[in-house]
């Protein structure tokens, strides 16, 4: 209890350069805070809006299907399985129809993927009752990359190509009745959305689909012949990896705002221990044991962990709590980014990652305070009172 | 009084490497302290008084001999024990005050207290009696920074007397003072010898300092060239 009064006491004594400390260190913390909770938010907000809109409560891939490979679309639609048809009856799941297709806007060709979808259904927060604007015309939807890519704009005609079950091409024009402003680009670049039914009778494949979309916390997931279910974790997992590596990219950037707070903070040691030598040998003509000097001077600067940590309080708390609240905005060139970020991250600042925080600065500070203190167990109190470093 | 010695030293030496050299600061001392004395160490600079101080105060342990302080044998004490022997039992009085700079005059007073794990009451009333003692009670909010050179060393002989040790010593106490401040310096100190009883050894070379010594040993180049008793002589 001594040595921690003692402490403050010298801290405080110490005037600005402990304060300089302070806010450099203070500095750290709230850029980690920030930037962690920022990544959290990203993170949690990509694969919010990703479920919401792709992938729902997990899905059912025909077993041919690999998203990767566009040649696999040929084959890959079935006759959806009874289990799962009474699921999308009672408006516990939706069939999706995926074909590859070109179209010619502005008379040049680009490849497309051509997915039907019920335009009734609840499952994804798509806009798809706009599609039930069938008049006398093929609705389309696209999403604002593909607007962008395509130079097609709402209440634009378009041709499309595309080849039905047998193989046999065949062409048709679609009217695009709106261009959706989505944050996932995986419903977006590259695809043209219409009414499944028109697509199963465009393609030759009646009651066929390419994949299931179950309804969010859906529990169902039974082993289907031809189908393999593919969990959040699996659909997300690409998500997740981004996120860690971006996290990482971030971590480098507090690593070196620590590492110039903990290189003050030596230095702020060495020096201090350097100076008051004479101080030193007083508190030990005093009766102070070695132990307790290094214990004194390593608490003194742990402190700085302590007080920067209040003061990261005082002005970073109420900046997370703002940035928290209202979000930060991102420009709109993010949309091109590849990964659902929307306009405004809400980063998320939880009591894990502050105190977490405050414990690995607590822990760093006090390593490095320590180290140099070290050389008072050398220290004979006639050269410390003289003024003589060991 | 004489078979109660407060420290004792038979053939005493300290040695320090210089180079390829060895100084000899301290040869062949044997001396006894009793308590209660007033007793100086003179000498012209390098004699080895401020070294004989350090190894009675435990800071320094000899090179050859034997040292007895209190009943602690300096030569053999560890770090820790040296530690609680200073703690408990001896003050220190040094040249340049060394009070602590963001400390209060209450606080530094209190410093060895504190060290002691005295309760808060006690503690108030023995830094209270001390600044009495000094004359300073009316400062004790004040920084050492605030404080004259005299101011200063009567704070340093408030904290050496606080916690009333058997011993106190003090190096140059009055080197840094102008005359009146070391006349009242060492009145203090004469008044403290005689009310507590404790055992004042300084290392002086101050003229203005030997007028109130009891006892005088003169060391020159390490050994001692004279201990005189100067209250007998004087009677």
């Amino acid at each position: 209890m001594l040595i921690i009064k003692l402490a403050i006491k010298n801290l405080l004594g110490a005037g600005l350069r402990t304060w300089l400390n302070v806010i450099a260190l203070s500095f750290s913390y709230v850029a980690i805070i920030f930037m962690q909770g920022l990544y959290a938010g990203m993170n949690n907000q990509m694969e919010a809006s990703t479920i919401k809109v792709q992938y729902g409560g997990g899905q059912y891939w025909h077993e041919l299907y690999d998203p990767y490979d566009p040649l696999s679309l040929d084959d890959a639609h079935g006759i959806i399985p009874n289990e799962i048809d009474g699921l999308i009856k009672s408006n516990d799941a939706t069939s999706i129809l995926i074909r590859q297709g070109s179209i010619y806007p502005n008379g040049r060709m680009q490849n497309i993927l051509l997915k039907g979808i019920d335009p009734n259904q609840k499952i994804l927060a798509l806009p798809t009752h706009l599609l039930n604007n069938e008049n006398g015309f093929i609705p389309a939807l696209i999403g604002g990359r593909m607007a962008k890519s395509s130079g097609l704009k709402k209440g634009d005609f378009v041709t499309i190509r595309w080849r039905d079950a047998k193989g046999t091409f065949d062409a048709d024009e679609v009217k695009i009745v709106e261009v959706i402003n989505t944050e996932v680009s995986e419903i977006d670049n590259g695809q043209i959305w219409i009414p499944l039914d028109r697509m199963r009778e465009m393609t030759a494949m009646q009651n066929e689909a390419t994949m299931i979309v179950l309804k969010q916390d859906s529990q169902f997931a039974k082993n289907l012949s031809g189908w393999e279910f593919k969990n959040l974790d699996y659909l997300l997992a690409d998500l997740r990896s981004l996120a860690t590596t971006k996290s990482a990219g971030a971590s480098i950037f507090y690593f070196v705002l620590l590492l110039l707070a903990m290189l003050a903070i030596f230095d702020t040691q060495i020096l201090s221990i350097f100076r008051r030598r004479k101080e030193m040998g007083t508190l030990m003509a005093l009766g102070m044991t070695r132990s307790t000097l290094i214990k004194l001077f390593t608490l003194e600067g742990s402190m700085h962990a302590v007080l920067a940590a209040i003061a990261a309080m005082i002005y970073g708390g109420p900046l997370v709590w703002y940035v928290a609240k209202v979000g930060y905005g991102l420009p709109a060139s993010t949309n091109s980014f590849g990964f659902a970020l929307g306009d405004r991250i809400y980063p998320e600042f939880t009591a894990g990652l502050i105190i977490g925080t405050i414990l690995l600065v607590l822990i760093v500070t006090s390593i490095v305070s320590y180290l140099p203190t070290r050389r008072i167990a050398k220290l004979k109190p006639t050269d410390a009172l003289r003024g003589k470093f060991i | 009084m004489s078979n109660s010695f407060l420290i004792k030293t038979e053939k005493l030496y300290k040695k320090f490497p210089m180079g390829p050299t060895v100084l000899v600061a301290l040869d062949n001392i044997n001396i006894t302290i009793n308590k209660g004395e007033f007793l100086g160490l003179v000498g012209p600079s390098g004699s080895g008084k401020t070294t004989l101080l350090n190894i009675i105060g435990s800071l320094d342990s000899p090179t050859q001999g034997s040292v007895e302080v209190l009943g602690n044998k300096i030569e053999t004490l560890s770090h820790q024990d040296a530690a609680k022997l200073r703690n408990n039992h001896i003050g220190f009085i040094f040249q340049t005050f060394n009070l602590l700079p963001v400390y209060t005059v209450y606080e530094n007073v209190e410093f060895p207290l504190l060290l002691q794990d005295i309760e808060t009451a006690k503690r108030k009333e023995l830094v209270m009696q001390a600044l009495e003692w000094v004359g300073l009670a009316d400062r004790k909010d004040s920084k050492p920074s605030q404080l004259s050179g005299g101011q200063s060393q009567r704070v340093a002989i408030a904290r050496a007397v606080v916690k009333k040790p058997e011993l106190v010593l003090a190096d140059e106490p009055t080197a840094n003072l102008d005359a009146k401040n070391s006349h009242n310096i060492m009145e203090t100190m004469v008044k403290l010898n005689e009310e507590l009883d404790t055992t004042f050894i300084f290392a002086t070379h101050d003229e203005k300092v030997m007028k109130y010594l009891k006892r005088k040993i003169t060391l020159n180049d390490g050994y001692i060239q004279r201990d005189e008793n100067i209250s007998l002589n004087n009677q």
